[in-house]
């Protein structure tokens, strides 16, 4: 644990100063923490998921509360949790499996059942009662997760199955771990390669002599782009060079390397421009969960500009930048500002700061915000790496994730709820904070 | 084939066409030492009236119906893809052309950049140009360098530098003074097209000019003329452009009210008078300065707002939508204002606007009236100023982001830079135009410039 620990710390240091550039990046190495927290975590005999939930989801508000606005974490968090709630109940459906067979031959070889557990009938039909009824407000309340009611009905059928039970569950245990831990493997191969699958995707929309126009520099569609020049497609790229970090200038770079037609412009000729345009394709930073997109500053001019003039805007994001929650205010509370130096030589600007009004707070302001948050309505495609989707449907596609079996998803609402509290609460109390930073 | 317009007189009388007709057609063979003579009608990027009338003239004095009509339209600009013409062009010009590797393709109708690396070129010439007159030389080399800049400013320096020449012109022997000087004229105003193109704002002014020659009575002698001219010059200054903006600052004025968060966008000058007016009128307002490269023009704005003591809040464009939330008006300057209500200004108006309509923001358009003009633009690309593309790709002042240095030669192949000047802002993003004429809705523009465009070639 010791070990763990020191690294958490040291990977909410480095989220703090935001030292991790990308979600792809943040999104793995949180899995990975995940992974390596979990295989450390010490499972009791009874009730071992609800130890590795409450392990995970230790870590992962903190995790969250390092970095708010990096959404990918909280994502990745969630997912983990959803994995072990998962492979939980599929290892209780397969015991009960097990269990039930057991039961039925009990009458008739009892002498080579002295070592197996041994569970009465009403037992078994209280376990199977409890994992698959419809939860009630009662379970929601009491949060008891439904694999805990097993092994207490099961205590209840005698101590000498004690023993053997032990040796079971044990076996459980180091099978829930392995088991999920294959999973979250799974996770991080899939955040790994997303690119590839969405990049896949694009013969399907780019053709002959087009023009595409792109904001600022992204993964993601430096290789939609260069898979659609492999297959020979032939058409041409505006890059908008997104000031102050000038991003644009790097894709440019990329993209002309690669062989590509690439013409560098300034933002402020987007407008100009867009009328000899016929697709608008950019990457997000985040998704929410009404298909508003949380995307670099700069974003929601091209977007408004493209549906002026009936440009097809496309929005490429990996599932790991899905994310269930809902926008309130995103503007504010899921954006950064950084340095005003980007925009102000603080030298040459030094005579403009010593201006004073009467509260001596001086007359100038600098804003340079990092995030735009563009309208569901602006946005006609998303393309992940599950294929392409409809703003409306992007809601959708995070249940896809984290909702398998029918009874799971209430119990997991209010996971969700819960972690929806704790890392609003995380935004609203750290709203001071940041309010003294904008102005 | 009558049109109710035509009803009206025209203007200039038959004699003055067939005198414009002979002076440039005299001018052909004698216009050895100034070759950029006004005998180009065609070429010419500011189409004064004289050129359409030129043409009109020459199908026959008996036909006003077609020469009204013909007036009326604009000649075609220059196109830059029309090699026969760019060739011809090259010969008689005095700079070099540069040949700009990779142009972009959408904009090859459009005259490449001459940046400020001709600057020695052309001083090392000062002496050979017998025909410039020192002072228009003067202003050309400050269109190209960039230090005058803005359309007031660039139209007040050259109408100067006319009355200069003026002054200092004397009418050769055996030469009228109309003609000559309106040859002169047009080889001052050629050398100025070649060190940067004109502004609509220029443009307007020269043909204010040129047909206040044309107009002189034979009978004023040389000096009387010279007089009347330098005059006229100096009230089409003063009330065009100073006395117009006071009316604007009242105008617009009124639309400020206290608390209000006033956004502007680079740097015009009329906007500035606005802010310092109100302020010093005493209400109380914060305003937000946006900018953008590779100008930064608002950087010099914000200097001179806050040294007047405007609280200020300053950005770069792409944060409009993080900054829109708080504004309540979007005041922007224009450089001309076409007939179809399309505002033309500095790049990235555009998207000020559009982004303002879409929060529900007022946008208010200050501009004077004698910037109108009667043509059309639908978009940025028929019409624009290409600026220098290197600006683009360097970023001065900050090391890190040099990301396009040191390209191969392969990357700079496939690899275009494009800065564009101006751009074209729909009608519909704009609420009003405060204009000297009052406060009028874009789709009176055309109005403004069939009514009162008469009216300064009337005085």
């Amino acid at each position: 644990m010791p070990d763990t620990q020191a690294l958490v710390n040291d990977f909410i240091s480095k989220l703090k100063k935001r030292k991790i550039e990308g979600s792809q990046a943040t999104a793995k190495q949180t899995a990975e923490l995940l992974r390596s927290v979990i295989s450390q975590t010490r499972v009791p005999y009874t009730n071992q998921a609800a130890a590795l939930i409450q392990s995970v989801k230790a870590v992962g508000e903190r995790l969250i509360a390092a970095n708010p606005v990096e959404l990918a974490v909280g994502n990745v968090v969630r997912r983990v949790l959803h994995i072990i709630r998962e492979e939980d109940l599929s290892l209780t459906t397969a015991a009960m499996a097990g269990l039930n067979l057991s039961a039925v031959s009990d009458d008739e070889d009892d002498a080579d059942r002295d070592n197996q557990p041994v569970l009465s009938a009403a037992a078994i039909a209280a376990a199977s009662r409890s994992t698959l009824r419809p939860p009630s407000l009662q379970t929601l309340l009491e949060d008891v997760p439904d694999s805990a009611a097993i092994p207490h009905t099961s205590s209840s059928g005698g101590d000498s199955e004690g023993k053997s039970k032990s040796a079971d569950k044990s076996s459980r245990s180091r099978k829930l771990k392995h088991d999920v831990i294959e999973a979250v493997n799974e996770l991080i191969q899939d955040i790994s390669t997303c690119h590839e699958q969405i990049a896949e995707q694009a013969v399907e929309h780019i053709h002959q002599n087009e023009v595409i126009l792109t904001l600022g520099s992204s993964r993601t569609v430096l290789e939609f782009l260069c898979a659609a020049k492999e297959k020979k497609r032939s058409f041409r790229v505006f890059v908008s060079e997104g000031a102050p970090r000038y991003q644009g200038h790097l894709l440019a770079k990329e993209l002309v390397t690669r062989g590509l037609q690439t013409t560098l412009i300034t933002d402020s000729a987007v407008f100009a421009m867009i009328s000899r345009v016929n697709m608008v394709i950019v990457g997000a930073h985040a998704v929410m969960a009404n298909g508003g997109v949380i995307a670099p500053v700069g974003v929601n001019m091209v977007a408004l500009a493209a549906q002026k003039h009936a440009v097809p805007f496309v929005v490429l994001a990996g599932s790991h930048k899905l994310c269930p929650l809902y926008p309130h205010h995103p503007e504010v509370l899921l954006n950064e500002l950084r340095s005003p130096s980007e925009l102000l030589d603080f030298g040459e600007f030094s005579d403009c700061l010593d201006f004073g009004s009467g509260i001596g707070a001086p007359l100038l302001h600098v804003v340079n915000p990092t995030f735009d948050y563009v309208q569901p309505k602006l946005v006609s495609l998303f393309i992940t790496d599950t294929g392409g989707h409809n703003p409306s449907y992007i809601g959708e596609m995070y249940r896809l994730f984290v909702v398998s079996a029918r009874g799971e998803g209430m119990n997991f609402k209010s996971e969700i709820m819960r972690t929806n509290c704790i890392a609003e609460g995380n935004f609203f109390g750290k709203l001071e904070d940041r309010k003294s930073r904008f102005l | 084939m009558s049109f109710p317009i035509l009803m009206k007189p025209l203007p200039l009388s038959l004699k003055d066409f067939n005198f414009i007709a002979e002076a440039n057609k005299s001018n052909a063979p004698g216009g050895a030492a100034s070759s950029k003579s006004v005998k180009q009608p065609p070429q010419k990027k500011d189409g004064p009236p004289v050129a359409s009338s030129v043409a009109a003239s020459e199908r026959g004095v008996d036909r006003p119906v077609e020469k009204e009509r013909k007036k009326d339209l604009p000649p075609p600009r220059m196109q830059f893809d029309d090699e026969s013409r760019v060739g011809k062009a090259k010969r008689r010009s005095l700079l070099n052309q540069p040949e700009a590797r990779n142009r972009v393709e959408l904009f090859r109708h459009l005259p490449p950049h001459k940046n400020g690396s001709q600057l020695p070129y052309l001083e090392s010439k000062f002496f050979e140009l017998h025909e410039m007159h020192p002072s228009v030389y003067k202003v050309g080399l400050q269109y190209l360098t960039g230090d005058t800049s803005g359309g007031n400013a660039r139209c007040i320096a050259m109408l100067q530098a006319f009355q200069e020449a003026i002054r200092d012109y004397s009418t050769p022997p055996e030469k009228t003074l109309n003609r000559d000087l309106t040859s002169k004229i047009g080889g001052f105003v050629s050398f100025l097209i070649e060190c940067r193109p004109l502004s609509m704002s220029m443009g307007n002014a020269i043909r204010f000019l040129k047909s206040r020659i044309a107009r002189l009575p034979l009978t004023l002698s040389e000096s009387e003329a010279k007089a009347a001219l330098c005059s006229d010059i100096d009230r089409f200054i003063n009330e065009k452009i100073v006395l117009a903006d006071k009316v604007i600052l009242r105008h617009a004025a009124t639309k400020i009210r206290d608390g209000d968060v006033l956004l502007t966008y680079g740097s015009s000058c009329v906007v500035e008078m606005i802010l310092l007016y109100a302020h010093e009128i005493g209400k109380q307002f914060r305003v937000v300065v946006v900018d953008s490269r590779p100008m930064l023009e608002g950087q010099k704005l914000l200097r001179r707002l806050v040294a007047k003591g405007l609280s200020c809040t300053y950005t770069q464009l792409n944060a409009i939508s993080y900054v829109m939330h708080e504004v309540t008006r979007v005041f922007l300057g224009a450089s001309s204002i076409f007939s179809n209500g399309t505002v033309y200004s500095r790049v990235g108006t555009a998207p000020v606007a559009m982004v303002a309509h879409a929060f529900h923001v007022p946008v208010l358009v200050c501009c004077e009236a004698y910037k109108f003009h009667e043509r059309v633009q639908l978009d940025s690309i028929c019409f624009n100023e290409l600026g220098d593309p290197d600006a683009v790709s360097k970023v001065p002042g900050r090391v890190d982001v040099n990301y396009l240095d040191n390209l191969t030669d392969k990357q700079k192949e496939n690899l275009q830079l494009l800065n564009l000047k101006y751009d074209a802002t729909p009608s519909d993003y704009i609420s009003v135009i405060v204009t000297d004429y009052g406060m009028i809705p874009p789709t009176s523009v055309p109005v403004i410039v069939r009514e009162y465009r008469k009216e300064y070639l009337l005085i």
